[in-house]
């Protein structure tokens, strides 16, 4: 378990330095001087700032300065607002993300089972349609078709919550709601087709034969089987939410990480666009990790088979 | 019910005696039973015809095609002619879907909107598929280290945030029609490779393909002639499901600025526009864009789990 | 000797795409305490159903248990709501499947796994269910059971599973076991250790047994009466003795024909020609006359009557008429 452990972390490490890599290498690819946009700058400001943001280097002594200054996880200044960090900038909007992520995915997980688990032992019956086309809706909604409809039916006609920003928990109903629909959908069509699969297996049967209950059947024999490929999906699942949050962050006006990183593309910030980048790449690995390791804890054949590794 | 539990001591009276004969076998074998067989594709079809979610998502989708091929004929406004007396009109006789805050026609606009989404989902789909069936059945045929290796650099690729990278390509390339489709085309073949590959390693050992590279044939005419028509049924599907996820990417892109640059219309940069308009009640400016990509989406999504469904051999009874 | 279970007149159907299907069409038997009745027939002709009918463990719909009574210990399970089944099953009646490497939950531990059974019937501590599940182990033949106990089923083989699921299934102590083709998924040699286990289990708690099986091989070693079932219907029912050396039924004999003999010198191996009728529409009279060689007109018009042959040999076949006798003695 150790050494699997320690070779996951330098296989972590390793994905992470061809992310930064290249990400460093396509930003830097982009013709011209982040400057040159701005006309009101001569040429000898612009020399000066080239040199503060060490542009004037050659392009692989940047790169390996780059990787210097994440070690010490310093992501490096902006250039557009030229008196704060990347680290400013991250260290104020990560945790809105954060909270914004975290509510969204557990809403999703649990709606999304629910629902799911409910159209399986409803098979083929009206729970199942219903649950089943609210699934396809879900899935087809773009998530800010959904925070536009939703500010549009639940703030503006009908104002029971606030429009935008995150200030209060009424605050974060909508772009939480806006923001769970698409994964809560994948989630549940996951898990129906997994319970329905599972609901067949012989396993399933030979509990019945031992006289189980209905509600010990399912929650202690199939949902735990069944909830094993949903459980692999949430890496991905993570990664889509955290795209999302780029448009509800926007839409709904939080200061979040995805909203100082659409501005940092609208505005050309390479520094920021590559920090995010790295940080959000950082997470999403870290994600995978934990759901690898709930996936072991889930499935006992799993443990076995990597001790086997060993 | 009553007759068959008295115990019968070897004669039945009130059967009669001339039942008593031999029957003669010949005319009992002509009776068995043959069951009509219908080839894949047919019986394919008869279940696509039966699933009416689906169907009703292939008709949208025909109506959508002729409206963004025809509908600008119809309609009497251009896409770019701002006409600044007629901002933000509602939608009536003459601006059906309405106009936008530069006097345009909403419906026209929108027509053009679903001629980009359609490209950009298709073409995506088209390079995709090119792509994906290349690398996917060369991996999957190889096999061993030559598959191992392509497959490594596949699984990094997968396990990148597709609209990240995307997002990426495109801040570095420039926004633009074709930049889109390129962006989209750089990761998204990764997932027809992996279905092909599966596909073929199921497949390749099958005793047919064995026979022909037994008379040497070549191996590109075997995944030509052998393979392919037996992965089909796995990649429509894929097809079909990467169309409305690359419509999504659009419409994203341009929702956040992007994609497609603000004269021309897209339904993303409609969306964006409409946006600014939720407190001033021009509805029409979001509802029409929105709605069309979401039933959009929503055609090709049950389109694609209906092809699933009617073409997954393992359903076939 | 004291009937267990009784099975009178059975009916089920399953409704399908493609029809109705009749899968048991009126099957009686009756099982005696401490026996091994085995139920033979090809693959289809119901002795699955009929075994799952009893368990009432159909699923309904798209099955559905039209007509009989099964009788246990003088209680019709038939006329019993879920509740009330939930009770039996386990309890009275256990059931071993034919896969063991799929019968077992992948991620729960077996020790769980047996003793869940005993826990749901019998108001006892889960220390006492513990000392029950290793007993349980230690009889049917696994060795260190207090650290099997906390294993899972991809730690054991096939035969083992096998084992395990037959602890499982005794845990209660039940008065009926039906085992459903229980040694078809395993090898030959861990085949006979099963049959083996399933005679010493007998011996030492009692328990009746319905053995489902296709394979005569198995039947001959363990069972102590044989019914043999075609298409929905028992045809022939008797002793172990009877069925193979007596046997009266057509389908019987070409049953036996088509098993591999070693003991007898030059025995010739006879398939039986044709496949079983579809049951969508099954043939009004006996359903093995497009098969049989001796079939009449009769056989295609009604179905047999029951005709007794000893005290617990029965068969239904019109060859049993003296005309039909008559009959076949002429053309010799």
């Amino acid at each position: 378990m150790k050494s699997y452990l320690i070779k996951r972390l330098i296989a972590m490490i390793i994905t992470l330095w061809l992310i930064i890599t290249g990400t460093f290498f396509l930003m830097h690819s982009v013709p011209g001087s982040p400057f040159n946009e701005e006309r009101t700058t001569n040429e000898a400001i612009q020399k000066n700032l080239e040199a503060y943001y060490q542009l004037d280097k050659p392009l692989f002594v940047q790169y390996v300065n780059y990787l210097k200054s994440l070690v010490q996880f310093d992501l490096g200044p902006s250039i557009k607002k030229s008196s704060q960090t990347v680290n400013d900038l991250l260290g104020r909007g990560f945790p809105v993300s954060f909270e914004l992520g975290l509510y969204t995915l557990i809403l999703a997980i649990i709606s999304g089972i629910t629902l799911g688990v409910l159209a399986a032992l409803r098979h083929n019956g009206i729970i199942d349609y219903l649950a089943m086309t609210i699934a396809v809706l879900g899935i087809s909604i773009p998530n800010f078709v959904m925070a536009t409809l939703l500010i549009q039916q639940l703030a503006v006609n009908i104002p029971i919550f606030p429009v935008a920003t995150w200030a209060s928990p009424k605050h974060m109903v909508l772009p939480i709601l806006a923001l769970a629909t698409g994964p809560m959908a994948i989630i549940a069509r996951l898990t129906r087709t997994s319970m329905l699969e599972v609901l067949t297996q012989d396993y399933i049967k030979t509990a019945k034969a031992k006289g189980l209950s209905p509600v010990k059947i399912v929650f202690k024999h199939a949902l735990r089987n069944a909830l094993l490929p949903v459980v692999t999906v949430l890496g991905s699942l993570a990664a889509s939410i955290l795209t999302g949050t780029f448009v509800i962050e926007k839409i709904f006006a939080i200061p979040g990480m995805g909203k100082y990183f659409v501005d940092s593309i609208n505005n050309r910030d390479y520094p920021v666009i590559m920090g995010t980048t790295v940080f959000y790449s950082a997470i999403l690995i870290v994600m995978l990790f934990l759901v690898d390791l709930a996936y072991g804890l889930l499935d006992p054949r799993i443990k076995l088979h990597k001790k086997e590794a060993k | 019910m009553e007759l068959r539990k008295q115990e019968t001591r070897n004669i039945s009276p009130e059967i009669p005696d001339e039942w008593f004969v031999p029957i003669n076998k010949n005319k009992l074998e002509s009776e068995s039973v043959v069951r009509p067989s219908l080839s894949y594709w047919k019986d394919s079809w008869h279940r696509l015809l039966k699933n009416k979610l689906a169907m009703a998502g292939l008709f949208f989708l025909i109506a959508l095609t002729l409206m963004a091929i025809f509908g600008p004929m119809l309609s009497p406004h251009s896409v770019e002619t701002q006409r600044l007396t007629e901002q933000n009109l509602p939608p009536s006789s003459k601006y059906w879907f309405g106009t936008d805050d530069l006097g345009r026609d909403v419906f026209t606009r929108t027509c053009y909107g679903a001629r980009i989404s359609l490209f950009v989902g298709i073409m995506a789909a088209l390079i995709d598929f090119v792509i994906g069936v290349v690398y996917g059945g060369i991996a999957g045929y190889k096999g061993g280290r030559i598959d191992n290796f392509m497959m490594r650099f596949v699984e990094i690729l997968y396990g990148l945030p597709y609209l990240l990278v995307v997002i990426l390509v495109m801040v570095v390339i420039g926004p633009g029609l074709t930049t889109i489709i390129l962006a989209l085309s750089i990761t998204g073949w990764v997932g027809m490779a992996r279905i092909v590959r599966g596909q073929v390693l199921q497949i390749k050992n099958y005793e047919f393909v064995l026979a022909s590279k037994t008379f040497g044939t070549k191996t590109s005419r075997i995944i030509r002639k052998n393979l392919l028509p037996n992965t089909m049924g796995p990649i429509i599907v894929q097809m079909t499901l990467t169309i409305p996820s690359a419509i999504f990417a659009e419409a994203f892109l341009s929702f956040i600025g992007l994609g497609i640059q603000a004269p021309h219309a897209s339904w993303g940069v409609m969306a964006n526009d409409g946006l600014s308009t939720i407190l001033s009640g021009y509805w029409w400016r979001l509802f029409f864009p929105t709605l069309f990509i979401s039933l959009t989406m929503f055609a090709f999504n049950v389109l694609g789990d209906g092809l699933q469904d009617a073409l997954d051999p393992k359903l076939r009874r | 000797m004291e009937k267990i279970l009784q099975v009178k007149d059975l009916h089920v159907s399953f409704t399908t795409y493609g029809g109705v299907v009749q899968a048991v069409r009126g099957v009686s038997f009756d099982l005696h305490r401490g026996e091994t009745l085995a139920i033979v027939g090809e693959s289809g002709c119901g002795k699955s159903v009929t075994s799952q009918s009893i368990m009432r463990l159909i699923p309904e719909p798209p099955g559905k248990i039209k007509s009989g009574q099964i009788f246990l210990k003088g209680m019709d399970l038939i006329q019993l709501k879920e509740p009330e089944l939930r009770k039996i099953r386990g309890a009275n009646i256990s059931m071993i499947f034919q896969d063991p490497m799929t019968a077992l939950n992948p991620t729960i531990t077996i020790g769980e796994q047996i003793m869940e059974g005993i826990l749901q019937h019998k108001n006892i501590s889960r220390e006492q269910a513990k000392k029950a599940a290793l007993e349980m182990l230690h009889l049917v033949g696994i060795s260190n059971p207090e650290i099997r106990l906390k294993q899972y089923p991809h730690q054991f083989s096939g035969g083992m599973r096998q084992r395990i699921v037959i602890a499982m299934a005794l845990v209660c102590q039940p008065d009926v076991l039906i085992a459903d083709e229980p040694t078809t998924a395993l090898d030959v040699t861990i085949q006979a250790q099963i049959l083996e286990l399933f005679r010493d289990i007998q011996k030492k708690t009692g328990v009746s047994i319905i053995l489902i099986t296709h394979d005569l091989g198995v039947v001959a070693q363990v069972a102590d009466r044989i019914a043999v079932m075609y298409a929905g219907r028992i045809v022939e029912i008797g002793t172990r003795r009877e069925i193979f050396y007596q046997p009266q039924h057509p389908y019987t004999k070409g049953l036996l024909q088509s098993v591999p003999r070693l003991d007898v010198e030059g025995a010739e191996l006879v398939p039986i020609p044709g496949t079983p009728p579809d049951l969508f529409s099954p043939p009004k009279g006996c359903a093995f006359a497009a098969r049989c060689p001796y079939a009449m007109e009769v056989c295609e018009k009604v179905y047999p009557f029951e005709t007794s042959l000893s005290h617990h040999h029965y068969v239904n076949c019109w060859l049993q008429d003296v005309r039909a006798k008559a009959l076949v003695s002429s053309n010799h």
